[in-house]
């Protein structure tokens, strides 16, 4: 697996194109692992690389039951801000943000980070408060955003219609620093330095049962092999509560689908991402030109990944009073994830009853932005017990009653 | 798009006319209740892959709860019934039987 370079690009280019590599291994499960880290989304992936990386603990299996990047990893949106309004959520998703800037040089694998800005339309009064309050929050959290009017937002996005008639636009809570990056690369580049750090990343391999003795884990039976491990970290976003029930335990958590769309490709004609929560819809143009859009999620539990379809036009006919030009456009695909709820709207990185297994999840419709800080926090509490940044998002805080609520910071599903 | 009977109107409801109401048959715990069992209620959830019991307001209709038995990979529905009991009544609970034999009602905490 060589370096990816201008130099090898030029190389290869000379020779035929002959001494590419594979990108990531394809092994053989072994008998035992340290680590056994369920499910290769861009989660998983991480929490195994900084487990290496930043621990040293290298010994190191990625069971993923499809393909890597199957899941909500590759069907995202894709949007990256870290404009939350509680502490405990700006430490770490602005860590994930922070990581973002330059994850493909340390990845060595180009993820595409692209810092358009996001921007977040407050058209009520009440938004304009919320986004006022969150604006202050992030100054004293160190998170760059800050609050702007209607014309600067007609001026940083022109296809815009800020007059109305039921929502004008009445400012913005704008992150210069949030925008976008290729979901896959992401998956892929992890996937990738996974594997060249000896790491073992088996795909069409399903976990199908926790092996614990004594209340302590010491193992998975899969759908290729019984596995040892002495820790596990359970990594599998809406499939959680299944395979927490493997474990014996329960999650306050439920699983519905989420949708998205993308229309035919245009020239380019928005450079921002924008959220707008009332109308509940949200848009950004993509590399191949094509409007992303990111559509409702189902009031009620399924694992269908495909959605039901009266959110499409829900969605649709909220944008097209903010942004009447999509009125012209023909959408070419819709899909659906299978996103993982908390009733705080916030993630779960914790400890479990059973000793030793450890739960990365709850990160709903809008994970994809914390992927590089969950992974560092998470592999730093898989290695040494606890971590600054998950302390505060333990399983423990809903008995507790000590809630991070971002049901508001992330009105919109994103 | 899912589709339900109302048991009270007797008449098929696309989900546009109804309301989700989330995982029946939830044991209520109050004052008196041990912290684990009072998050039990307020949070955990059995979350299945495969059969569940929920509940749904039939809300631009007649406006009536009402449960339902689905399957929540497939979506198809088993049946609906009233809201006035605390476990599925025995021609549901036959009627996933005879599509599911593996199923089985289970203790809901
Ligand atoms: C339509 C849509 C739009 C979104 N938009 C955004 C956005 O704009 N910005 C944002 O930040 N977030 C967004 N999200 C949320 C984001 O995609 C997720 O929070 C994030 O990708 C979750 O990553 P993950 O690694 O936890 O899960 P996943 O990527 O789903 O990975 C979990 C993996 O576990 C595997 N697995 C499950 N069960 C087993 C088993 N038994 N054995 C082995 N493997 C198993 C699955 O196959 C899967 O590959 C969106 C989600 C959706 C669905
Ligand atoms: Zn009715």
């Amino acid at each position: 697996m060589g370096r990816y370079s201008a130099f090898a690009v030029a190389r290869e280019a000379l020779r035929d194109h002959q001494g590419w590599t594979r990108a990531w291994d394809n092994p053989e499960p072994k008998n035992r692992y340290d680590v056994i880290i369920i499910g290769a989304g861009g989660h998983g992936l991480a929490t195994a690389y900084y487990l290496g990386k930043n621990h040293g603990i290298r010994n190191v299996a990625i069971l993923e039951k499809g393909w890597l990047g199957g899941g909500n990893t590759g069907r995202n949106t894709t949007i990256i801000r870290s404009n939350y309004l509680q502490d405990p959520s700006a430490a770490i998703y602005e860590k994930a943000r922070s990581l973002y800037e330059d994850l493909s040089q340390d990845l060595n694998y180009n993820v595409m980070f692209s810092p358009r800005g996001v921007m977040m339309l407050a058209q009520t009064e009440h938004e304009v408060r919320g986004y006022k309050r969150t604006a202050h929050a992030n100054a004293l959290q160190g998170v760059s955003t800050e609050y702007i009017g209607p014309a600067r937002v007609k001026q940083l996005c022109p296809i815009i219609e800020t007059r109305g008639p039921r929502y004008p636009v009445l400012g913005a809570l704008w992150q210069p620093r949030g925008g976008t990056a290729r979901h896959d690369a992401v998956a892929w580049g992890y996937a990738r330095k996974c594997s060249e750090m000896g790491m073992h990343v088996i795909q069409k391999c399903e976990v199908t049962g926790v092996r614990t003795e004594a209340g302590k884990v010491v193992g998975v039976t899969t759908s290729r092999s019984d596995i040892d491990c002495d820790k596990l970290g359970i990594v599998v976003a809406g499939h959680s509560g299944h395979v927490a029930d493997m474990a014996g335990f329960r999650l306050p958590i439920e699983s519905v689908a989420l949708q998205a769309l993308v229309s035919e490709p245009i020239k380019p004609c928005m450079d921002v991402v924008v959220m707008a929560n009332t109308v509940h819809g949200y848009m950004s143009q993509s590399d191949k030109g094509e409007m992303v859009i990111g559509g409702g999620a189902d009031g009620y539990n399924n694992y269908t990944q495909r959605g039901s379809f009266h959110h499409i036009e829900e969605t649709v006919r909220a944008l097209v009073e903010t942004f009447p030009m999509i009125s012209r456009l023909k959408m070419l695909r819709q899909w659906g994830g299978i996103v993982d709820m908390t009733g705080d709207r916030s993630p779960i990185l914790s400890k479990t009853p059973v000793e030793n297994v450890f739960i990365n999840c709850g990160w709903g419709t809008g994970g994809f932005k914390a992927i590089p800080g969950s992974g560092w926090g998470m592999a730093e509490l898989m290695a040494t017990g606890n971590s600054p940044l998950t302390d505060a998002f333990g399983l423990d805080r809903f008995r507790e009653g000590r809630f991070i609520d971002e049901s508001v910071a992330a009105g919109v599903a994103h | 798009m899912l589709t339900l009977n109302c048991p009270y109107c007797g008449i098929d409801c696309d989900e546009t006319e109804l309301s989700p109401g989330g995982e029946a048959h939830l044991k209520r715990f109050g004052p008196g209740s041990t912290d684990e069992e009072f998050e039990g209620y307020l949070f955990m959830r059995e979350n299945p892959r495969g059969v569940h019991f929920e509940r749904w307001r039939h809300a631009y209709g007649c406006g009536k709860w009402f449960h339902a038995a689905r399957d929540t990979v497939t979506l198809e529905v088993f049946g609906t019934y009233s809201a006035q009991v605390f476990e599925p009544p025995k021609e549901i609970k036959d009627a996933i039987t005879a599509k599911r034999p593996e199923w089985s009602w289970r203790e809901f905490s």
